[in-house]
């Protein structure tokens, strides 16, 4: 990625983006248990810490949805990919570990080693066999490279069959969801060498730190916010060019760009591959934060939840995205958190839990039938305010009315 | 470098729709430099024609050869069509209303069109040059930074045509220019089609007499998916077939 000087300068909320985000995460290391006052308690360092990776997957889909038109219901496939490819590594790594302290006598041969920790990790689906996607499983490395390359391939496999044969609008949606449950049922399967419903758990446990949670919640808190940083200026970059006008001309009118010499379906697998392995990055820094992983997180209705998210926000513009997904996912760890105070009417009792999902269904519609823009939209009427740009012209029809540079005076 | 050679070779094309022959074994020709006007009554197979040329609808049968070198075209998708030079102006006036002017005619300039190429494009100085030159041949000069979408209906007409000029195709299709135009405007587009037609062929669909007999070109008659006549435009008006199928009426 190259950035020219210039490039802050034109995107100026870009510089404001990033400066929040900054001082955010210093506010947050400032009051961590373990770097500063302690006001924020560890596992709410690790709630922050997971927003910060929604907001990365939301930039994802606002690229995919909001400026290129295609809504994907597909993209927390990739996000728990993403994360059961870490996660296999943290497990494999950590329970070697276990089972190297726990040996006693003559020193054991490589193949012992496979064989407990595959009666660790497998005993649970019955198996004590290590399978074959789990070769790599003992490399950092390699299971980071492939973080990025199975949903990559994924997504590109998918993405070439779908958009050569043109299906769009609705249809695609439907063939992204199919695709996300198909994974998911699949995974749900002893067979799929995953550990099927168990999924992968503890990944909270770093092998090779001896660091506490306390620091490695702040720690994980730093890398989040580092990579959605990376991921939004990454994003400024694609949509503020040519590459950008092309997004939003196959959004409005794709046959369009087809006569102006765009192939839209190659631009379109681009796109979706690009964001399939934004959101597998943000998935692999997410699940550590969260400890499991198991195929329910990839239900259909997760990637739904994306979709409310970004439109909430407002989608079309980045931070739209971002405010959207921080906004709706610790407003409902609120609500669903039981720490919200129940709402008596008298005759009944409004319990958040059960009624959070309904609020947020209307909260959607709402929005989707009045504000459009979402709450991005607010940024408009705050600016709405300003003087208006005329570019010169008086404000009025008459020779006597208020000039552009009077009105800012 | 001759005007008479071949740019574009159409021979016996047709195309069913559900059972009706939109076109019928048409055959057509034209010149590297040469402005065409195609008439016909509706449904004469007109806009089918430029479908078929441009690669959104594909014949059942016959050829459309493209250039010296004889290109299949029926073997190129939309936009590799569009990339080897032919621009199309739809009835309709279809900019990027979400976009300013200057965005529009930026995403039509000629340029690599692949994906990783255009990421990285950056206009120079020569493309802003480019662009507001094109704006200012269109009439659009001082509109460059508005979103076309708050356009009049003849200025969406007019960067349109400056979208077709940045491509700078060695074809032209453009379906019924004069639509929605007011006299004025008219008289401009004529100037400007005539223009364009000296260094490189223009085909324009149109059913308003008057527009067609200000182009003083040739003309082709279209009539049920085939061509009934050519020639000068008093050449077919006094041709009696087409006296009785489209002026006659």
């Amino acid at each position: 990625m190259e950035l020219k000087p210039g490039f802050l300068s034109k995107n100026p909320s870009v510089l404001v983006f990033l400066l929040v985000l900054a001082l955010f995460t210093l506010g947050v290391t400032l009051m961590s248990e373990a770097y500063g006052s302690g006001a924020i308690s560890t596992s709410f360092v690790k709630t922050l810490g997971k927003t910060l990776c929604l907001c990365l997957i939301a930039i994802a889909m606002d690229l995919i949805w909001g400026y290129t038109g295609i809504l994907s219901l597909g993209h927390f496939a990739f996000f728990g990919l993403g994360g059961y490819m870490i996660g296999m590594w943290l497990m494999y790594a950590r329970t070697r570990d276990i089972v190297l302290g726990s040996l006693t006598g003559l020193p054991p041969t490589p193949q012992e080693i496979n064989d407990a920790v595959a009666t660790q990790i497998f005993g649970v689906v019955g198996t004590s066999e290590l399978p074959a996607i789990w070769s790599f499983a003992g490399s950092l490395p390699a299971q980071l490279a492939l973080v990025v390359l199975v949903p990559g391939l994924l997504a590109l496999i998918f993405g070439w069959l779908a958009f050569r044969s043109r299906v769009t609008g609705v249809y695609l949606s439907i063939l992204t969801q199919a695709m996300t449950l198909a994974l998911s049922l699949y995974l749900f399967q002893n067979e799929s060498g995953l550990r099927g419903n168990n999924g992968l758990s503890g990944l909270q446990n770093i092998p090779g730190l001896t660091a506490d949670q306390d620091h490695l919640s702040v720690w994980f808190l730093w890398g989040s916010a580092a990579a959605l940083a990376l991921g939004y200026l990454l994003a400024a970059f694609v949509t503020s060019g040519k590459f950008g006008s092309v997004m939003r001309g196959i959004r409005d009118d794709e046959a369009r760009v087809r006569f102006l010499g765009y192939s839209v379906e190659t631009y379109k697998l681009f796109i979706f591959t690009l964001t399939a392995v934004i959101a597998a990055i943000a998935g692999a820094l997410y699940y550590p934060q969260a400890g499991i992983i198991n195929p329910g997180e990839m239900a259909p209705i997760a990637s739904i939840y994306l979709a409310v998210w970004v439109a909430i926000g407002g989608r079309g513009r980045l931070y739209g995205a971002v405010v959207g997904a921080a906004f709706v996912s610790l407003v409902s760890t609120w609500f669903t958190g039981g720490r919200a105070p129940d709402l008596n009417l008298g005759f009944y009792t409004v319990k958040w839990v059960d009624w959070w999902q309904v609020l947020l269904g209307l909260s959607f519609v709402l929005v989707t039938l009045f504000a459009p823009k979402g709450l991005a939209g607010l940024v408009d009427m705050v600016q709405g305010l300003r003087p208006p740009k005329r570019g010169g012209a008086p404000l009025g029809p008459d020779d006597g009315s208020l000039q552009e540079r009077e009105a800012n005076e | 470098m001759s005007g008479t050679s071949t740019l574009l070779e159409v021979s016996g094309i047709s195309v069913t729709f559900d059972g009706f022959r939109a076109i019928n074994n048409l055959s057509f020709n034209i010149g590297a430099a040469e402005l065409r006007a195609i008439i016909g009554p509706n449904g004469a197979g007109k806009t089918t024609f430029m479908d078929i040329v441009t690669g959104k609808t594909r014949p059942d049968e016959g050829s459309v050869l493209w250039g010296e070198m004889s290109r299949n075209l029926l073997k190129m998708n939309e936009s590799q069509i569009a990339r080897i030079g032919i621009g199309r102006k739809f009835q309709r006036p279809t900019v990027f209303e979400d976009q300013s002017v200057s965005d529009n005619l930026m995403m039509a300039l000629k340029a690599a069109r692949g994906p990783w190429r255009v990421l990285v494009w950056r206009p120079k100085e020569e493309d802003h040059a480019r662009v507001a030159a094109l704006a200012e041949q269109v009439g659009l000069g001082d509109q460059l930074a508005r979103k076309s979408g708050e356009l009049s209906h003849g200025q969406k007409q007019w960067l349109e045509i400056g979208m077709l000029l940045a491509q700078e195709p060695k074809l032209l299709l453009v379906d019924e220019p004069a639509a929605g135009m007011t006299l004025a405007e008219r008289e401009q587009t004529t100037a400007l089609l005539v223009e364009l037609a000296k260094t490189r062929a223009v085909v324009v669909v149109e059913h308003d007499m008057e527009f067609v007999r200000r182009l003083d070109c040739k003309v082709t008659v279209l009539h049920e998916g085939s061509v009934l006549a050519e020639g000068s435009l008093d050449h077919v008006t006094a041709n009696p077939k087409v006296i009785e199928v489209y002026l006659g009426r």
